[in-house]
């Protein structure tokens, strides 16, 4: 062959040029005359600009490089099996993907829907191809998770608890926190929903904790399914961030949206603060077993992902369109990371609340300890102590940790937005709506609940914005029920009628096993309902000592 | 394993035997079959409701008090909405193949067909339907194309907004498919006027019922009124009858072999949107509590939308006279849709509007 000549040089033919074959496709659109689409999404926002499509992606490309990528992920899974992956897995970790698993593809597919409400209230069609890849994307995200949990339950030691994924799903403490979270895509105002709280909060800040550092972790635990995954998940993402910001672009271009737009990303950032760090920073820094001073915490990558690519290079530059930016509510959510210990709070509570859950948590050891407190100084002070009940209570016989009376921890409340309980305990805010009493974890989570969820905003009328609603408080549910008697109305029970799904250790042997028979006999009791209850002078001393916090009694 | 609270130095299923270890299926819901389906794992119960098993309620709600999913946002009705389980057994990994292949075929044909100077060689008039009909025809898979992606956010279950998320997927591809189709052999004919479809779709009076057609499917604010439309009514009624009964039997003769191999695609993906729909609509025009009920909703979409179907394809008649080859007359490709909607119809129990 001649120099210089290829089989691409011998057989290429003219073709269309991208940005023309992006510019016909968006030409498919027209204005119906006949009948026209009712808008059944509703908006408080105005969008007359029509979103412009930065990456010009058509669909004859999109489902090839897709394929693609599922090849690769399959082939790395039965990769994985045949280098007999789950031999060398980390329980520790694969416990916790129990719960992980159970939530995201609702979220997932949520985000699909999510994209029927976007791709009608843009106006023109140029964003819509965008909209149907994602549309697309969030499908395969959802089913390739659902996979992925499958072939957890198929291969890992203990597959219950991921047996029962989606009953658990609808009904665990935990997992509704989750829900907040994809509901929040799919309910209420359209744009504040799948715009601003999905895409330019949800999937350009915080996809990064949620599938680049938690692969990362995995990977450390000896589980390589899950980075292969998730990796393939967040390359689908640059795109939906295109479509995010594409969006917000047309509507700062309405003076009136910015108003809206300052509400939504406040609420929108705060709350997926309060949800995706509560959850991935259990997740990283609880599920590892992995150790090593020099990896970045989960702070470390906070810092990192959040306040330095997200708040620094994509929040501020809002400002100069006359957004006014919520600094403090980010150096807020950083202090709550780090000083106050935002997620080492809700790892203990998880782990207090263990007979509820539907997977497995192990104790933290000495090894564990020396890494926590290099990275979080302050913490053995705080949690060590915690942890040490916990692995002495973890066996049959004991007092479970949710009811014994000789650690000294105070069961919390239960935060009305983010659902989260009320963990960082001086933060505790109560407040009165339509005459009942509300708990909440933070003052901006009451904001979220009484001033930005509701029909005026700053006196504008806010007719599309949603309302928080619901049994939001899971404790209420089982008021006055005795504890074994909840665990088997949650169906968190074994086939063999006894056996608990959750256990606190990771002893795989039915003699070290928890039963029915060893929780029975301890009564739950809804922390609302009892402050509802309360006489306002009692109601005051528990405020008061609620907020002063709680000591962890010397484990001996 | 690293672990040192661990009892067991292995983390693979059958390490160790204890209660459930063996517990390797998902045992919260029934399958339809003897044993789940993958398509059925990687499905069912992924969108909750309150009675599976939202034990909390939906916890966020529109402004009227209604939550995330409700079943009033369709006139159909179900004594288990959740039976439903989509024929074609489509997930992320089966959708991605069939679409990638469809893509590869098409661009195989086209690029071999170019290659070999075939659009050249088209006939001089059918070039002219090509351009101003198959361009015209692309709008209407884009409308309901649209119109499902609005669709699949209201169903009720998973198993439902799927099936009908997969059926907007192929509808918008299979637009971009002829958009780009026309766009490249345009280059290799000369003279060829790519915007003469968008013209024919919003002025021609051949077009105009086709398109009222489409408004009133992408107008409707019922997504199984949008799904049953689509599949049941327009495509055999007009989908069909302009795809397979025109140009896939005219286009040969015409010296076009390529076009068909492009349609044939739409033709395929038709009969498995079609065998979903028909499946999901014999479960609710069966149902012991709703059925008769339910077959008055559908009867009453038919009323509605069967007459701008058979409008909307009788226009459409002076497209047979266009090419210079006429191998099919218009007379038997309208009266093989009649017998395919009375077909899918009488599929379902229901009966059909009077002519």
């Amino acid at each position: 062959m001649a120099d210089g000549l290829t089989l691409n040089k011998i057989t290429a033919q003219r073709g269309i040029p991208v940005t023309e074959a992006a510019k016909k496709i968006a030409d498919l659109g027209w204005n119906p005359s006949f009948v026209q689409e009712a808008m059944t999404f509703p908006t408080d926002y105005k969008i007359t600009k029509a979103p412009k499509d930065p990456m010009k992606q058509v669909l004859r490309s999109y489902f090839p490089m897709q394929e693609e990528k599922d090849n690769r992920v399959y082939g790395a899974l039965d990769a994985a099996l045949r280098g007999d992956m789950f031999r060398n897995v980390e329980p520790r970790w694969v416990e916790w993907m129990k719960l992980f698993l159970a939530i995201i593809p609702f979220p997932e597919i949520s985000a699909a829907r999510s994209m029927a409400m976007v791709g009608r209230l843009a106006p023109g069609e140029d964003l819509r191809t965008g909209f149907t890849m994602q549309m697309v994307d969030e499908f395969r995200h959802s089913t390739i998770q659902m996979n992925l949990k499958k072939w957890y339950m198929e291969n890992y030691i203990d597959p219950a608890g991921f047996d029962i994924t989606e009953e658990a799903f609808g009904k665990c403490y935990a997992t509704t926190i989750g829900r907040q979270f994809g509901e929040g895509f799919i309910t209420g105002d359209a744009i504040t929903s799948a715009n601003v709280y999905l895409t330019v909060v949800a999937e350009t800040a915080f996809t990064n904790t949620l599938f680049v550092a938690m692969p990362s972790e995995a990977a450390r635990n000896g589980d390589y399914a899950l980075p292969t995954v998730f990796l393939s998940v967040q390359s689908d993402e640059s795109r939906h961030i295109g479509n995010g910001h594409s969006m917000l672009m047309s509507m700062l271009k309405e003076p009136e949206n910015h108003l809206l737009l300052e509400r939504d990303l406040k609420y929108a950032f705060w709350q997926n603060h309060a949800i995706v760090d509560a959850a991935i920073g259990t997740f990283i820094e609880y599920g590892t077993t992995n150790r090593d001073k020099t990896k970045e915490s989960y702070a470390e990558m906070w810092h990192r992902w959040i306040f330095e690519d997200y708040y620094r290079t994509y929040m501020l530059p809002l400002e100069k369109y006359g957004i006014k930016i919520h600094h403090d509510d980010v150096h807020e959510a950083w202090k709550r990371i780090t000083q106050k210990f935002y997620v080492h709070t809700v790892a203990q509570f998880f782990a207090v609340g263990w007979p509820v859950n539907f997977w497995r948590i192990e104790a933290q050891t000495d090894k564990d300890f020396e890494w926590f407190e290099h990275k979080y100084p302050g913490w053995y002070a705080q949690f060590g102590e915690f942890w040490k009940w916990y692995e002495k209570l973890s066996h049959k016989g004991q007092t479970n940790i949710l009811f014994n009376g000789d650690v000294g921890y105070v069961y919390p409340h239960r935060c009305w937005s983010c659902l989260v309980p009320c963990l960082i305990r001086e933060d505790l805010t109560v407040e009165e709506i339509d005459g009942q009493l509300h708990t909440f974890a933070h003052p901006i989570d009451a904001w979220t609940v009484k001033t930005a969820f509701a029909g005026e905003y700053e006196g504008r009328p806010t007719p599309a914005m949603g309302r928080f609603s619901g049994r939001r408080e899971w404790e209420s549910c089982y008021h006055g029920w005795d504890l074994a008697d909840c665990i088997k109305d949650l169906g968190f029970v074994r086939t063999d009628g006894k056996t608990l799904i959750p256990q606190p250790h990771l002893r795989f042997d039915d003699r070290e096993m928890w039963t029915l028979d060893d929780v029975r006999g301890h009564t739950l009791q809804s922390p609302l309902i009892t402050l509802r209850e309360m006489t306002p002078e009692a109601r005051e001393k528990h405020i008061a000592e609620y907020k002063a916090g709680f000591a962890i009694n010397p484990c001996n | 394993m690293a672990t040192n609270m661990s009892s067991v130095k292995s983390g693979a299923a059958g390490a160790a035997t204890f209660a459930d270890s063996d517990s390797r299926k998902f045992r919260y819901f029934e399958p339809r079959g003897r044993r789940a389906t993958h398509y059925e794992d990687v499905t069912v119960d992924v969108q909750p409701d309150p009675e599976r098993y939202l034990m909390q309620d939906w916890i966020i709600s529109f402004p009227d008090g209604k939550g995330a999913y409700v079943k009033e946002w369709t006139a159909a009705k179900s004594s288990n909405w959740h039976a439903f389980r989509a024929p074609d057994q489509e997930w992320e990994r089966t959708h991605y193949q069939r679409q990638s292949t469809i893509e590869g075929m098409i661009q195989n044909v086209v690029q071999n067909a170019r290659r070999a100077g075939a659009p050249a060689r088209f006939d001089k008039a059918w070039v002219k339907v090509l351009q101003t009909h198959l361009g015209a025809w692309k709008h209407a898979e884009f409308g309901l194309g649209t119109s499902l992606m609005q669709a699949q956010r209201y169903g009720y279950t998973q198993m439902i907004n799927n099936a009908i998320l997969t059926n907007s997927s192929y509808k918008l591809r299979f637009a971009q498919d002829i958009t780009l189709y026309l766009a490249e052999i345009g280059i290799d004919i000369e003279g060829f006027d790519d915007s003469a479809g968008k013209t024919a779709w919003l002025e021609s009076p051949i077009w105009q019922p086709t398109r009222k057609a489409i408004e009133t499917i992408m107008g409707a604010t019922d997504p199984l009124e949008q799904y049953f439309a689509t599949n049941i009514v327009f495509e055999p009624l007009v989908g069909e009858l302009f795809r397979s009964g025109f140009i896939m039997q005219v286009a040969s003769s015409n010296r076009d072999f390529v076009t068909p191999a492009v349609v044939s695609a739409a033709e395929a993906d038709y009969e498995r949107n079609l065998a979903n729909t028909v499946d999901l609509f014999h479960l609710l025009c069966h149902d012991d509590e709703h059925g008769q009920a339910n077959q008055q909703v559908c009867e009453g979409w038919l009323a509605k939308h069967v007459p701008l179907g058979r409008d909307a394809g009788q226009h459409l008649q002076p497209i047979w006279s266009e090419p210079r080859a006429k191998p099919v007359p218009f007379t038997d490709a309208q009266a093989h849709a009649q017998d395919r909607l009375a077909a899918i119809a009488g599929e379902l129990g229901l009966n059909l509007p009077k002519e």
